[in-house]
């Protein structure tokens, strides 16, 4: 087998899919427990990360990792101030669970 | 079979499985430490790739706070996890079919042109080359406004984050300096004209 042998793009490429399909699938499965839909977010992003790194290492090309480093920073700032609203929501209605969040509806 | 293909094969399957341990874990506790076994994979594999400075990155922010952030909240919160798995099933076939038209669809453009496209190897790295320095040299020139740019959103974060989760207890004294400064004298001195007490005389004081 070919893939075993020798490592290339697709296999990082591939990987990447993969993760990104397991987040997904995440998204739709805990559909009731907001801190796991953070944490499948997070997932995604590892993966578009991990497309980035994987075609800047194999094209020679220094502003894909340039461009992870900045999507690490928005992913920080997003959990943070996704935890603190989480905080928030738990103090104000005495739970996290999604089907509670109609208060904006009107 | 090359050694960095070994790894690669031992760090992709454990990232999989822990990634898909953190969606279907029945405990949230459980999935956070999943992810933080995902995310050092994931910092294994850009080793591979010679993203050291990132993969170190990773792990510093990632495992270090992000993840961090996430078990303090899920131990500062009251959760009833069972309540939260309501529906679990019922979405697991939607679920599945949603991923598989995602991976076929990746798999489809990955594999009719991505091959055919992208060169197979790359040189090796020289062995005075470094990540960390080729990157801090972009950042600080090329790349300095997207960098003053991430500081302000981190900074919003921060700001924003404590502002959020700051309340006031009632119960608690607390000092306001406006007041404080605002005061004057006649609010905290009161003069009062008493007249003398006469001195009672006994006689026998001399």
């Amino acid at each position: 087998m070919h893939i075993f042998t020798q490592l290339s793009l697709a296999h990082f490429l591939v990987l990447g899919s993969v993760l990104f399909a397991i987040s997904v699938i995440g998204l739709v499965l805990n559909r009731k427990n907001l801190i796991v839909l953070l944490m499948a977010i997070e997932l995604m992003l590892l993966a578009v990360n991990l497309n980035f790194i994987a075609f800047s290492h194999y094209l020679g090309d220094t502003a894909g990792q340039i461009f992870v480093f900045f999507i690490l920073t928005v992913a920080a700032a997003e959990s943070a101030i996704g935890l603190a609203i989480l905080v928030v929501l738990f103090r104000n209605i005495g739970g996290i669970a999604v089907d509670d969040l109609g208060e904006l509806k009107g | 079979m090359e050694f960095k293909v070994i790894v690669f094969w031992v760090l992709a399957l454990i990232l999989v499985v822990a990634s898909f341990r953190v969606i279907t874990a029945k405990n949230t506790v459980h999935a956070a430490l999943y992810l933080v076994l995902a995310f050092f994979n994931a910092a294994g594999i850009w080793m591979l790739l010679e993203a050291e400075f990132l993969a170190i990155a990773l792990v510093l922010v990632y495992v270090g706070a992000v993840t961090v952030l996430f078990l303090f909240v899920l131990m500062m919160l009251d959760i009833n996890f069972e309540q939260m798995r309501e529906g679990f099933r019922a979405h697991l076939a939607l679920a599945l079919a949603i991923g598989a038209v995602i991976a076929v669809q990746m798999g489809l453009v990955l594999w009719s042109k991505v091959r055919e496209t992208v060169p197979k190897g790359t040189v090796p790295a020289d062995p005075a080359y470094s990540n960390t320095k080729v990157l801090g040299r972009v950042v600080y020139t090329e790349y300095v406004y997207a960098v003053e740019i991430a500081a302000v959103i981190l900074l919003v974060a921060i700001v924003a984050a404590i502002a959020l989760t700051l309340r006031r207890r009632k119960e608690t004294k607390y000092q306001n300096p406006s007041q404080q400064i605002r005061v004057r004298r006649e609010d905290r001195i009161r003069l009062i004209s008493m007249p003398a007490a006469e001195r009672e005389s006994d006689g026998t004081a001399t």
